[in-house]
């Protein structure tokens, strides 16, 4: 019966998507109000039956009903209840639904919640949010029924990816796609205006709480799912640049590009088609991220299951929205006027810069992700790794980070270069500084890359506090505090990548219980190995006995993991977090004579990689909070005037 | 100037669309064929897996007539569900070669008795050693040996109905 009703409330959300784009289109189309005031409540009724759908689907997973087809291929009813709550969305269609449960739910809030906006362009709004939903309802119900029975019943399921149980990854996914999905109002938002022809400051500023909202979870998820790669894959990096991630990546690297012009546009309406733009780009990029994954057309150490089917049906969609919008972009845009004019140096330019350089950032990585496939269609196959990408976004990235200093201590409309320079010499000088004494201290031992990397990190780090100077800390705004926190972030995030490679030291060893291992300043006693069971898997375990500089031993658990259902073995690697850095022991194969494969790193400071992560998204947090608080205290206090007037 | 710009997205985009509508039509072709495809078979002796067979020595395949030589396991499950296919090829009158995986004589024997015996030798692979000189990364693998020696053909996985034709007409053409 749950599968039944969770399908009925899908096919219903679906026909009321429809509606709402009819109401909306015949109601614009007609000047109808009446039409037009029944676009709203049909919205939030289409948000509700989407997230019934969606609750339905968990409660199945949580019950274990495996005369459902998805439950049965992707839970096992020894799996933790976590793992089978998390079950939900790790796979296929279950992903899927959780997409237009998101999208729909977002519409119902655009609908609910949304007051700056001009009316018509609203009602566009909510008419081009539930055409793109349409479109994914279809690809649901037609070629992804996540409800569908199967006949007889199995005894039990097949299990869940292994790699994917680890509360970490429980809840990657869900925000990463709450940020991908999230872009679709902004999405639809351009939509709205192209149609209504009303670009200016005013959906500018009604526009940024939702990139906002959706950036700041795309930043948690990109942190999480880097954390979980980090410690779960057990090769001791933090970031492969694989189609997956890339994928995460460019609507992020949009979505930050389109929230400091969207900034340009609210404070001094210029900037008007880039910001439209960007915002098409920013959803697209998701759209074009999932569809590489959900494809197959890319390889990547992301196993999903591939079905060129269903990657025909989202390259459809792709064509259709993409393309739709950007042609309408095109029709349309011309007859936007030109935004306020700004002088060379200025803070509009320093944000322009910043636009262009994640705009090239974000075509590289698109460019060296689907190289491959470019490639292949002339009969060649390559793999574009790492290399490029650390080579040619790296140094473009490190630009960014010296205009995030500059930038943040420039006037808006006009400014001097002189005063700039005055204002930014603390940062230059510590900058200075720090090249000084690095040079004496390392030089030959560290990249150039790293090098500059520390160098830059500092200076931002310095550079993003200086525009608190000379304020009155209780009277700042709260925005600017998060502006703050956010650029100290990417410092303290881009200090611990740098600090990573060009500090970080690796050793693999062949031990025997009872032998000791010296790296790094630690000492490894490695004390015996032994199996231990879990829920659903057993393990091979080495106990080791660890210390650092003849101080107090810990002890810590490596392990090498055997799953049952389905039979797959992973690494658990052991972690072990000081202030200055992090000890990473993976526990390999069995070698000759009893000895065991261990592969031990200590990474100075590479914790703040996700620590200036999260900052970026408390920033964001603050932004968020900070603008609405004062949209509501401006409401609030001229409602109190009127009446005092009255 | 700006009347093209502002199209310079969709020309873009539809390039882009272009590229992955060729990547999708394209057929799936990322099937791994070894290099060693058209090469003599690397020399190996193997000792007996089976009880009831004779071991098997890379010498030994270059009969003169085209031998199909299948890798498995009796810990894979896939080879189980392998076997009917490779009866039936017995039953078509090929001859049908084995190595056994990291696997012990006992458990070759209960595999075969359990699903039926098409092999004419079985050597023990207990290390992968042969495995890997034969770049087969794992089981269940065929190669298809010519009568010199040379290796005709690899499968990588289970054989399944279908690709029985394919199959004999393999061992045909490597006549």
């Amino acid at each position: 019966m749950i599968a039944e009703a969770g399908l009925a409330a899908l096919w219903l959300a679906a026909s009321l998507a429809f509606l709402q784009l009819a109401l909306a289109a015949l109601g614009l189309a007609g000047d109808k109000a009446e039409l037009l005031g029944a676009v709203r409540p049909v919205a939030v009724a289409q948000g509700l039956l989407t997230a019934i759908a969606f609750i339905l689907l968990v409660m199945l997973f949580l019950r274990s009903d495996m005369s459902v087809a998805l439950v049965a291929s992707n839970s096992h009813s020894m799996k933790p209840w976590l793992y089978k709550f998390a079950g939900t969305w790790g796979n296929h269609e279950g992903s899927m639904l959780l997409w237009v449960t998101v999208m729909g739910v977002a519409g119902a809030a655009v609908a609910l919640f949304e007051r700056a906006l001009r009316r018509h362009t609203h009602m566009a709004t909510l008419g081009g949010q539930a055409a793109i939903s349409l479109g994914f309802y279809a690809f649901l119900l037609f070629a992804s029924n996540p409800f569908a029975r199967v006949q007889p019943a199995p005894a039990d399921g097949q299990g869940l990816n292994p790699l994917l149980q680890d509360p970490g990854l429980a809840f990657h996914p869900p925000t990463l796609y709450l940020g991908y999905v999230g872009l679709s109002v902004a999405f639809s938002f351009a939509i709205g205006a192209l149609l209504t022809r009303q670009v200016d400051a005013a959906f500018a500023r009604a526009m940024r709480p939702w990139v906002l909202g959706a950036w700041i979870l795309l930043t948690l998820g990109i942190t999480a799912g880097s954390y979980w790669a980090y410690y779960e894959l057990g090769w001791g990096g933090w970031w492969f640049w694989d189609p997956v991630e890339n994928a995460s990546l460019m609507p992020w690297l949009a979505a930050t590009a389109l929230l400091h012009s969207v900034t340009v546009l609210a404070t001094r309406d210029a900037l008007r088609a880039w910001t439209v733009m960007l915002a098409v780009v920013a959803f697209s990029m998701s759209m074009v991220g999932t569809f590489l994954v959900r494809s197959g057309i890319l390889t990547s150490v992301h196993a999903f299951a591939v079905d060129p089917e269903r990657g025909t049906f989202i390259l459809a969609l792709l064509g259709l929205y993409i393309g739709g919008a950007l042609a309408l972009f095109g029709w349309r845009v011309g007859a936007v006027r030109e935004g306020a004019p700004f002088e060379l140096v200025s803070r509009e330019t320093m944000l322009v810069v910043n636009n262009l350089l994640l705009s090239v950032i974000l075509g590289l990585v698109l460019i060296g992700t689907l190289y491959p496939l470019l490639t292949e269609a002339f009969g060649h196959k390559v793999s574009v790794g790492a290399p490029y990408f650390d080579r040619i976004a790296g140094p473009i990235a490190l630009m960014l980070m010296l205009v995030m200093v500059i930038g943040p201590l420039t006037r808006w409309r006009r400014d001097q270069a002189a005063a700039i320079t005055r204002r930014a010499l603390v940062p230059t000088l510590v900058a200075l500084l720090v090249i000084a004494i690095l040079a004496f201290k390392a030089w030959g031992r560290i990249g150039i890359l790293p090098f500059l990397g520390i160098v830059i990190a500092l200076a931002v780090a310095v550079g993003s506090v200086a525009p608190l100077w000379k304020r009155n800390l209780r009277r700042t705004p709260l925005f600017t505090w998060g502006m703050v926190i956010a650029h100290l972030g990417c410092a303290v995030s881009l200090g611990g990548m740098a600090s990573d490679s060009a500090f970080t030291v690796e050793k693999l060893v062949a031990a025997r219980p009872g032998e000791t291992v010296d790296t790094a300043g630690w000492t490894l006693r490695f004390l015996k190995i032994m199996p231990v069971a879990g829920d659903n898997w057993t393990a091979l375990q080495a106990d080791m006995e660890v210390s650092r500089g003849g101080g107090t031993p810990v002890l810590i658990h490596p392990q090498s993991r055997f799953f049952a259902s389905p039979p797959t073995t992973t690494t658990e690697a052991a972690l072990l977090t000081r202030w200055n850095g992090q000890l990473y022991v993976v526990l390999g194969q069995e070698a000759e004579g009893g000895r065991w494969q261990l592969r031990i790193w200590w990474k100075p400071f590479v914790t703040l990689i996700w620590l200036g992560g999260f900052l970026i998204a408390l920033g964001g947090a603050m932004a968020l909070v900070g603008r609405e608080r004062r949209g509501w205290l401006l409401k609030w206090r001229s409602r109190k005037a009127q009446e005092a007037l009255a | 100037m700006r009347k093209a710009l502002i199209w310079l997205p969709l020309a873009l985009f539809a390039g882009f669309f272009a590229l992955f509508a060729s990547g999708l039509l394209r057929p799936d072709d990322r099937v791994i064929t070894s290099k060693l495809v058209g090469r003599p078979l690397p020399a190996f002796d193997l000792p007996a897996a089976a009880s009831d067979r004779p071991p098997l020595a890379s010498t030994q395949l270059a009969s003169g007539k085209p031998r199909l030589l299948n890798i498995f396991a009796s810990w894979c499950l896939p080879c189980a569900a392998e076997a009917p296919q490779l009866m039936a090829l017995k039953g078509a009158g090929v001859e049908i070669d084995a190595i056994a995986i990291r696997d012990a004589r006992p458990d070759v024997d209960d595999f075969l008795k359990r699903y039926g015996n098409p092999y004419a030798r079985v050597g023990l692979d207990a290390r992968s050693a042969v495995q890997i000189a034969l770049g087969s990364s794992g089981v269940p693998e065929s190669f298809i040996i010519d009568g010199r020696g040379r290796i005709a053909y690899q499968h990588v996985g289970d054989i399944r109905e279908d690709d029985i034709p394919m199959i004999l007409q393999r061992l045909k053409d490597a006549q």
